[in-house]
């Protein structure tokens, strides 16, 4: 069962232009600036008996306002590469460079959003969560902090719930937050890591309808990874597919026509069939069981 | 269930069976949804008073003994132990030993958590420091605090000073392992969301690892305060009076060899008053404002 056929969210404007399913193209815009370079990057990690290496020599740009979907299958490298961009990790060979300076360590400049719903502090209420980050690293400083987080905890419709501890929230109120906490922090790059998967499907398809309205208010650069097909094109404008053990460039797509107004469009399907074969073209043949399992 | 009755109507269609929709039934029946408990189940409800009826029962249970036993040198009665607690109370006498002995226990509880804040810091900081902590935890946390006393009086002399060594011994080991154990426990994603957002060392340490990591902290403080609280009566009751002024452990050794043995109970009296104060309503305290409120534990 796919996704659409439970939820018709409403068209995210800008994304696509009259109405009618097949999106015409937008007017040229001029290609911006790249904002983050990956260049041959090796990434490994040790665990108790093994060396694994998780990707190999990637090569990759991130321009500015890109919503950059990596997109594998498990065990291809993507949440690694992410960690590493995060600054978590220091690649074996190659570079990662933000603005043209190399990732040396973990940052506020690059705030991550995690796949878990443990992220957020416990301790804290949802306005200090949101405020933690910005007056821990010095960032943003009273009031214009405070301005700051009301103001995104308003844009992730939390108003209601500012002064509440995380536990007594719900999974997607949860994801709201870390989401607000990581954009109120205005990173150079927001950084997700399957941010949606632990969502039901529902509250997910919600979650990516938000994330794009946002994107729409206020312009951010994305890298996004996930393992949904359908995800990565309704979330990603460029999608960077990466073959399995170890994680190897295979493609870079283009997904910026397409998003929630188009799913269930030929283009969509063609699109999302190309990367089907891309990605399991090793395996079985294009059959859709693998996502829709996902989905 | 067999592979043959698994695969039987193999290919063919479920049949069609008539769908309905209904007004939800009338539910008035049951009067309000929400019905406020009566006093009785409210009563029964709170924490504090089924403890006092535990306390009130327990203390029934000693009178009657005691007075069916009838014999005061051995078992004196409930209502006796607490006529000489009071008195010496009101007296002063008990008042003076309790502010003795705690004293020694804040001087030496509170050396020891410092000292585990700065073991346990530099045990999660490198892996070094993690064997040094795990190695002398090993050694030390089974050594009874009293084996160690002799060697505190050869080292302190008699007073207050072996007091505060045997409690810092016994308080350390206890805390630092369950401080480890917490900070060990803190999930990874909160560990790197932290690191993300630049904090490092002792920033680290102090703005997540110990609010992440309280649940056990908190445990560890309790078991410390008790672990401090016996090694504190029993080095008293074996050294007797410190400098001028003994403590509570030298009360109820003075009243022992005095055969006043409802004295005797009387400072066990105020050893067990002064441990339920502290475990209920300033630990308590903590937990509710800390750990309950942020949904850690129930």
């Amino acid at each position: 069962m796919t996704l659409s056929a439970i939820a018709q969210p409403r068209p995210v404007h800008g994304l696509s232009g009259a109405a009618g399913g097949q999106a015409p193209p937008r007017e040229a815009a001029p290609v911006l600036p790249r904002l983050l370079e990956v260049e041959g990057l090796t990434l490994q990690y040790k665990t108790p008996n093994h060396l694994v290496t998780a990707t190999y020599r990637v090569d990759c740009a991130v321009h500015e306002q890109d919503r950059y979907v990596i997109l594998g299958p498990s065990g291809c490298g993507k949440s690694t590469m992410l960690k590493a961009v995060g600054g978590f990790m220091t690649p074996e060979e190659g570079h990662i460079r933000l603005r043209g300076r190399e990732v040396s360590g973990p940052g506020p400049d690059r705030m991550m959003v995690f796949q878990e719903f443990e992220q957020l502090m416990p301790w804290k209420t949802v306005l200090e969560n949101v405020l933690f980050p910005m007056r821990i690293s010095g960032r943003f400083k009273g009031r214009d902090a405070m301005d700051r987080a009301l103001s995104i905890i308003d844009k992730v419709k939390l108003t209601k719930f500012r002064d509440v501890y995380p536990h007594m929230l719900s999974g997607g109120m949860k994801m709201r937050v870390a989401i607000a906490r990581a954009m109120a922090m205005e990173p150079d790059i927001l950084l997700m890591d399957e941010p949606f998967a632990a969502l039901d499907a529902l509250t997910r398809r919600k979650m990516q309808d938000e994330l794009l309205q946002l994107w729409e208010q206020v312009r951010f650069t994305l890298m996004f990874v996930t393992h949904s097909i359908e995800e990565a094109i309704i979330v990603g404008s460029r999608i960077l597919v990466l073959s399995p053990h170890p994680g190897r460039v295979r493609a870079e797509l283009d997904a910026s026509q397409l998003g929630f107004d188009t799913v269930g469009t030929p283009a969509f399907g063609a699109l999302s069939d190309k990367i089907h074969n891309l990605l399991f073209e090793h395996e079985l043949g294009p059959q859709r069981q693998e996502e829709d399992a996902q989905a | 269930m067999s592979m043959a009755t698994l695969g039987r109507n193999e290919g063919t269609a479920l049949a069609r069976r008539p769908e309905f929709e209904i007004e939800p039934i009338d539910a008035s029946g049951i009067g309000e949804v929400a019905r406020p408990l009566s006093a009785m189940e409210r009563i029964v409800n709170n924490d504090a008073v089924r403890k006092v009826a535990i306390l009130i029962a327990l203390a029934i249970v000693w009178e009657l003994y005691a007075r069916w036993l009838n014999n005061p040198l051995l078992f004196p009665s409930f209502a006796e132990t607490v006529a000489t607690f009071v008195g010496d109370l009101s007296s002063g006498t008990l008042i003076d030993r309790v502010a003795t002995s705690m004293r020694s226990l804040i001087y030496g509880y509170g050396t020891g958590l410092a000292l585990a804040a700065v073991l346990t810091t530099v045990a999660v900081s490198t892996r070094f420091g993690t064997d040094i902590l795990n190695t002398l935890t090993a050694m030390f946390n089974p050594l009874p605090a009293i084996a160690l006393l002799p060697l505190a009086l050869i080292w302190f002399g008699l007073g207050i000073g072996s007091l505060i060594f045997v409690i810092v011994h016994s308080v350390l080991w206890a805390v630092s392992l369950n401080t480890l154990t917490g900070f060990r426990a803190v999930p990874e994603v909160l560990r790197m969301s932290g690191r993300n957002y630049g904090l490092k060392g002792l920033r680290y340490v102090i703005h997540i690892l110990i609010p992440a990591g309280f649940p056990a902290i908190l445990a560890g403080l309790k078991i410390g305060w008790a672990f401090a609280w016996r090694t504190l009566i029993a080095a008293e009751l074996v050294f007797g009076v410190s400098s001028r002024s003994g403590g509570l452990g030298w009360y109820i050794f003075e009243a022992r060899s005095e055969l006043d043995t409802a004295r005797v109970f009387s400072g066990l009296l105020a050893v067990i008053l002064i441990g339920l104060f502290v475990e209920s309503v300033i630990f308590r305290a903590i937990e509710k404002r800390t750990v309950q409120r942020w949904g850690m534990q129930h």
